[in-house]
């Protein structure tokens, strides 16, 4: 069993090399690592690919070039937003921060661990939101959360994802882990079964990524909107039919974690975009 | 009436009828075969095709090629092209394939088709329920005994 994984795995790994072999992901002159050698906590892997080079070429070119790619509408939209004033305090996320690009960084090490709690850019968007601005928080996967999401990790696009995993991040990136391998829903199926074990493979008209997340928050042709790691999440699990977790839950910000300390070394793409 | 049964059909699992084997009962040799049928009705290859190709029954082309359905767009390669598998396997084999792989296949992606327990965190409406019901497995087994062709 064991042999006959790793020689898929192997076949695998060619075919998506092949598939994206050709497409280099430049924009604006600046190359992006869209595959490189897998940080050492993954056992199973060798080499981790970004979602966007497992992509048709008509959707991969729409992420060659800003204009093309229609995620910076709602990026637009969320920069307006960031000028809005709201709440019982009169602020706007400009009152209080001088410019979204100060945020640069940030994205490529979030989720993190914050007086004990896991936090996710989501959290610390709404952090201001209710307690520095006085507004009703931003629903989890709402418009507004996902275009100021997609807005702020944007700053650090091109930039390594670099999670931490140990020290006080260590339980939860554990909880994330089981998650990732646990068969549920009426078909028995893990994260791992599809995004490990069949990247690079067609399930029926979907070609396998590796499920990465380093471009979310992302545009979907499907939706023609910005889609959030957890309604991604929620997604697959449906599909899969099992109930998933509420997007925020301790589960899911667990779940984000672990994932996104598979892709420890793509860089941030947001906002990518995929079909 | 007639439609709310047809919705019913459709929705849920289809119940299971009188001298038919419950998904609990069905009885797998030692390599995952199951010699008895699972109604006693000799499957329907026809509506056995139907069943494997459409995505809310057994969506069997998700992940396996199958020439024989060569005009019905993206065969998945998730699984082994299906070409010639009645040569390969014997009736009760492929039974046993479609109603448990994981007896066949330990640990493979392959979803178990008349099973209704063990589940982890199913949605609601698929909770205790099997995928197929088990003349729908009968009738994909008749059709994968006419798949010869490699
Ligand atoms: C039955 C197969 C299957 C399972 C199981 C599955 N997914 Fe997916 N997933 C897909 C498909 C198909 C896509 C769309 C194509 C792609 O990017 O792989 C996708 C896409 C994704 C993406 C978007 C990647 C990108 O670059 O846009 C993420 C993230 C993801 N999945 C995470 C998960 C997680 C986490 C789990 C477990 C909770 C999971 N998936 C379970 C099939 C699956
Ligand atoms: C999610 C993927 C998936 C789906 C859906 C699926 N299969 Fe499979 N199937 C597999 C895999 C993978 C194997 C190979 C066994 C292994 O090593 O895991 C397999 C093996 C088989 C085999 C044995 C083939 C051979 O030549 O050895 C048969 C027969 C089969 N499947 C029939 C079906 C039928 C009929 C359906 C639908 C009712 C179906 N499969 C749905 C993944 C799938």
């Amino acid at each position: 069993m064991r042999t006959i994984a790793t020689v898929c795995t192997l076949l695998l790994v060619a075919k998506g090399a092949v598939a994206g072999e050709d497409a280099v992901l430049d924009i604006e002159g600046e190359t992006f690592i869209t595959k490189t050698a897998a940080p050492a906590h993954m056992e199973n892997v060798d080499t981790i690919f970004s979602g966007w080079v497992f992509r048709t070429d008509e959707t991969q070119a729409l992420q060659l070039d800003d204009f093309d790619n229609p995620a910076f509408v709602f990026v637009d939209q969320a920069l307006d937003q960031w000028d809005t004033a709201e709440g019982s305090a009169g602020k706007a996320c400009s009152s209080c921060h001088e410019d979204v690009s100060e945020f640069e960084g940030l994205k490529a090490k979030l989720p993190r661990v914050e007086n004990g709690e896991l936090v996710t850019l989501t959290n610390l968007v709404n952090t201001c939101v209710t307690e520095r601005m006085g507004a009703e928080e931003w629903s989890y996967s709402g418009s507004k959360m996902s275009g100021m999401t997609a807005l702020i990790a944007h700053q650090s696009r091109g930039m390594a994802m670099d999670v931490k995993i140990d020290g006080d991040a260590a339980p939860h990136w554990e909880l994330g882990k089981e998650i990732y391998y646990t068969r549920v829903g009426q078909l028995q199926m893990a994260c791992a079964n599809c995004h490990e074990d069949n990247y690079g493979n067609m399930i029926r008209a979907d070609h396998l990524s590796q499920g990465q997340i380093n471009g979310f928050p992302l545009y979907r042709l499907k939706n023609a909107k910005i889609n959030t790691t957890h309604g991604r999440f929620k997604g697959c699990m449906k599909n899969i039919r099992a109930t998933p977790y509420k997007e925020g839950s301790a589960e899911f910000k667990a779940l984000e974690l672990y994932v996104a300390s598979r892709g420890n070394g793509l860089s941030v793409e947001t906002p990518a975009v995929r079909n | 009436m007639k439609h709310a049964f047809a919705i019913a059909m459709v929705v849920t699992a289809v119940p299971v009828w009188a001298g038919e084997v419950t998904p609990s009962s069905v009885s797998f040799d030692e390599y995952g075969a199951v010699t008895e049928s699972l109604t006693g009705v000799t499957g329907d290859p026809e509506n056995g095709a139907k069943v494997f190709a459409n995505r809310k029954q057994g969506n069997c082309l998700a992940c396996h090629v199958n020439s024989d359905m060569a005009d019905a767009p993206f065969h998945g390669e998730v699984g082994p092209s299906l070409d010639g598998v009645a040569g390969r396997w014997e009736i009760a084999d492929l039974r046993g394939i479609v109603a448990n792989s994981k007896k066949t296949f330990p640990g493979t992606i392959m979803p178990a088709f008349y099973i209704d327990a063990g589940y982890e965190r199913p949605l609601e409406k698929f909770s205790g329920k099997s995928l197929l019901s088990a003349q729908q497995v009968e009738d994909v087994v008749a059709y994968l005994m006419t798949l010869t062709e490699e």
